[in-house]
């Protein structure tokens, strides 16, 4: 037992793991001096809202949840491109396409929200495609396409919903229609989590992106494919070696990966809660992508936690409203967030810490064999 | 005083599941050339990271002139004058060769960068141990072997007295190793020290004062050069003796198995083609020796053979199927095996597990995956099989990630990988540069038992012993073109050699053949 628990210990994994909670730890420190700096007199209750909001009512948990599960999908999205070898900065891009097809799909073509989804999917899958094959064929680099789609794909939505008269909602001409009154069906099933959780933001969304997570850990580590995605993003000379199509995956790989931003777009429109209003900023729940990925070092199971933790702490930095203003609340977010990055950094120290000990240990154990 | 400079006593270095370093001493004497011999993985490169400060050993002392000190990082290293040239050197490519000099110890005036004072002191170093140096030149535009005198500069400018050599010859052509060896006299009889390290025996029967053996981790002696021979060292080595002529028998070869017709291929570095309209054949049961400088087309020709580069003209037979168009995977899948030139840029993907790798080519066969999952059981399985039958070593058997083996076990990893294809044509680039006599022998002797087990081998080979050693046939390559073909058993090294360098040919010049220079290659002549 104690073996097996100490092999756990010295595990990359959980050096990981207890990197990313040291660097975590290390970010909610820094903010806490932040809102010191701000406003001294509330900072105690500010730092407990950040910290315990999202836990302190069933609504505002299943807040957390309904946040998280887009999330997950733009963080599995950047994560899986980077398994590739891969920077897909386009997720937002993909997550606003994807949006707009789920739309078109549950308010115009009235098809039901699986259908919604599906369409949400192809839509980033497209938008993902793009970028991959002008990676492929071209050598253009993907970075560059991608931040050029972001904002095509926006415009491109903008321009297309006020033109769109039976997507828009009544009266207006920058808002899409309330799925609720246009098409019930659309709108993701609840089976009862809402009733749980007191919560309308509540539905299975946060399932359904858990699963997903789960499936793409296993298409990259069991599968043919993911064997081939990998190889390519770890040596692409080796892999063209071995006959692996580097061009055919650079392409899928960004496709899928286009393809699950896309359905983060489609989770978070068909809730019923959320209606899309035109706007000229780049959604935040497409770029949270990047540090959902990084935190959880690009492992699909790990971006299930470190999507949880973002949304749990926007949903704290909402609660601290309107103490502080939204801009501080930002700003702490942001720092939080950027030193939980850090990880990487606190993995190496604490593998060197953990090997130290270890050798410690050795020595004494040696030491007393030979006494 | 002592007569040592420097002295490292019982030191050892541990990683996860090896000891590098096992209670190891040594000594090095004011102005003598110290060589370290070794195979792959005895520690050697080990040994001189903790003197360089790269790594810190978990027991043992090192002095310096008497005293002892610590080495936390080459920064202190470099402070008790201590230098290092290391195998792969560490120059910045498109710098300039005065910048990579100069680069960390930058003398200024006023914060304002003085090139004038380095390229003086540059200069008169370069010509006080004829160290011949373009200051001017850019890195990616010279050769290794100026490359390298250049990280010897590196060092001479930092006044460095003990000099760490990590394998000098694996890069350099003969000629450029011969140059080596007189600097390296030249910087001895100025007061300097060097450690050698190194596994080719010949050259420390050369240029080494004293020797010091290591075998898996453990020191086996330090012998004077001058009492001792090359086979003494050798057993002291690899710990049994070496047989450095093979037997081979004589196989007559059988039919042709692979052909190539007027095959010609783009350069990528200048407008010429790389390979002008070369044809060959090799038959069943027989080693054909592509012999030549590096540089003059042998690589592009095996990367056109193998698939990794498109041909602009030319036929390709092999077994009587026409293979110019296949992509790499049916040329593989069509008995085609390749031991390629850089084994980290194509023949492993350093981070996988050696399980992975050595199904690299063959993770799609039912046998290692069903309906598109990888069946991990038979994949381990199977590279168990291989370890055990090649003898491949490492910390963590089929798990261990690849870059943590030694050159020479990944070299192994390549060769079971790419002989248990099966192959009718095995290729392999070099397949024992950088390797010690242990695993050259080994490798030698798989490449002999694939031929005579009726398999064609073609070899691509810089090192003229290897290639009269081991092959039934030569091909001399030279400026893209084949320039003479020998019986090795009717031919010199010399007679070769004259080929090699095109002074001389014997085959017909083709009509194509253009050998008029590019610019860059007539400036990278000029400086080398």
């Amino acid at each position: 037992m104690r073996k097996r628990l100490n092999k756990i210990i010295h595990s990359h994994g959980f050096a990981s793991f207890l990197a990313s909670v040291a660097s975590i730890g290390i970010g909610l420190i820094f903010g806490f001096v932040l809102l010191l700096c701000f406003k001294s007199s509330q900072s105690i209750t500010g730092l407990g809202h950040l910290l315990f909001a999202g836990f302190s009512t069933p609504e505002k948990f299943a807040k957390v949840l309904y946040q998280a599960a887009p999330l997950i999908m733009t963080g599995l999205s950047v994560g899986f491109a980077f398994k590739t070898g891969l920077f897909n900065i386009g997720a937002v891009g993909q997550y606003i396409i994807g949006t707009f097809f789920a739309l078109y799909a549950g308010i115009i073509l009235q098809c039901p929200w699986w259908a919604a989804m599906l369409a949400a999917m192809l839509g980033g899958a497209i938008w993902g495609a793009i970028p991959g094959l002008c990676k492929a064929f071209f050598n253009v680099n993907e970075v560059i396409t991608s931040i050029m789609f972001n904002w095509i794909g926006l415009f491109t939505v903008n321009l297309m919903i006020p033109n769109l008269p039976a997507i828009l909602d009544k009266g207006v001409s920058n808002r899409t229609a309330n799925l609720d009154a246009t098409n019930a069906s659309a709108i993701i099933p609840k089976w009862g989590l809402d009733k749980l959780l007191g919560s309308t933001y509540m539905n299975i969304s946060i399932l359904l992106s858990i699963l997903i997570a789960v499936i793409i850990f296993i298409i990259l580590n069991k599968t043919t494919f993911g064997y081939e995605l990998k190889a390519c993003g770890l040596n692409k000379n080796a892999s063209i070696y071995a006959g692996i199509s580097a061009k055919r995956n650079i392409v899928l790989s960004m496709v899928i990966a286009g393809g699950l931003s896309g359905l983060g777009g489609g989770i978070y429109y068909l809730s019923g809660t959320a209606q899309f209003t035109i706007t000229k900023i780049l959604p935040a729940m497409g770029f949270n992508g990047i540090p959902v990925a990084l935190l959880a070092a690009s492992n699909p199971v790990g971006t299930i936690f470190s999507a949880l933790f973002i949304s749990y702490i926007q949903v704290g930095g909402e609660a601290m409203q309107p103490e502080f203003a939204k801009e501080i609340v930002d700003i702490i977010i942001a720092v939080i967030i950027y030193l939980s990055a850090f990880s990487l950094l606190m993995k190496g120290l604490i593998m060197r810490i953990l090997n130290w000990k270890r050798a410690k240990r050795l020595a004494a154990e040696s030491e007393e064999v030979t006494k | 005083m002592s007569e040592y400079v420097v002295e490292m006593l019982n030191i050892t270095k541990e990683f996860p599941g090896i000891k590098a370093n096992d209670n190891i001493s040594l000594q090095l004497k004011k102005g003598e050339v110290h060589a370290l011999l070794g195979e792959n993985g005895a520690g050697k490169s080990t040994l001189m990271s903790v003197l360089f400060g790269l790594y810190q050993p978990e027991s043992g002392t090192i002095k310096k002139n008497d005293e002892i000190v610590k080495i936390n990082n080459p920064n202190d290293a470099n402070a008790l004058k201590i230098g290092m040239v290391h195998q792969h050197f560490k120059l910045v490519e498109v710098f300039s060769v005065l910048d990579n000099i100069i680069l960390g110890v930058e003398p200024n005036k006023l914060g304002v960068l003085d090139r004038k004072s380095a390229r003086k002191k540059i200069v008169a170093l370069s010509e006080r141990y004829g160290l011949r140096v373009e200051p001017d030149a850019l890195i990616e535009d010279i050769s290794v072997g100026m490359q390298q005198r250049v990280e010897i500069l590196k060092m001479l400018y930092r006044d460095n007295e003990i000099l760490i050599f990590d394998e000098p010859t694996a890069v350099l052509t003969p000629q450029e190793i011969k140059e080596l060896i007189l600097i390296m006299r030249e910087l001895t009889s100025e007061g300097k020290s060097i450690l050698f390290i190194t596994h080719k025996l010949n050259e420390i029967m050369e240029v080494a004062n004293r020797c010091t053996v290591l075998r898996k981790g453990k020191c086996i002696g330090t012998v004077e050069v001058d009492h001792t021979s090359i086979e003494e060292l050798s057993r002291m080595m690899v710990g049994r003796d070496i047989r450095f002529t093979i037997d081979k028998a004589d196989v007559a070869p059988g039919e042709i198995v692979f052909k190539a017709e007027n095959v010609t291929v783009a350069s990528k570095i200048h407008k010429n083609n790389a390979v002008k309209n070369v044809s060959f054949e090799v038959r069943a049961g027989e080693i054909v020796c592509l012999a030549g400088i590096e540089g003059n087309g042998q690589s592009e020709l095996i990367y056109a053979l193998t698939g990794i580069e498109k041909m602009a003209d030319g036929k390709l037979t092999l077994c009587g199927i026409d293979i110019s168009r296949a992509s790499i995977r049916s040329r593989s899948k069509l008995g085609i095996s390749h031991i390629p030139e850089d084994r980290h840029k194509y023949g492993l993907v350093l981070d996988y597990s050696l399980a992975k790798n050595m199904v690299l080519e063959r993770y799609w066969e039912p046998a290692f995956q069903k309906s598109g999952f990888i069946r991990e059981f038979e994949v381990r399985k199977y590279a168990d099989q291989l370890i055990s039958q090649y003898d491949v070593r490492s910390g963590q058997g089929a798990d261990t990630i690849v870059r943590s083996m030694s050159g020479g076990n990944q070299q192994k990893a390549i060769l079971a990988r790419e002989i248990d294809k099966n192959p009718n044509l095995l290729v392999a680039i070099q397949p024992t540069r950088g390797l010690d006599i242990g695993a050259i022998e080994y490798i030698h002797s798989q490449l002999i038992a694939q031929r005579d087990s009726g398999k064609a081998v073609l070899l691509v080979s810089l090192e003229l012993d290897e290639v009269m050693n081991i092959s039934d046939r030569i091909l001399v390559m030279f400026e893209g073109e084949i320039v003479g073909e020998f019986d090795p058993k009717e031919t010199t090294v010399e007679q070769i050699g004259l080929y090699m360098a095109g002074a001389k040919r014997n085959t017909p010049r083709t009509g194509s053949s253009d050998t008029s220079h590019t610019k860059k290659q007539d400036r990278r002549d000029e400086i080398s």
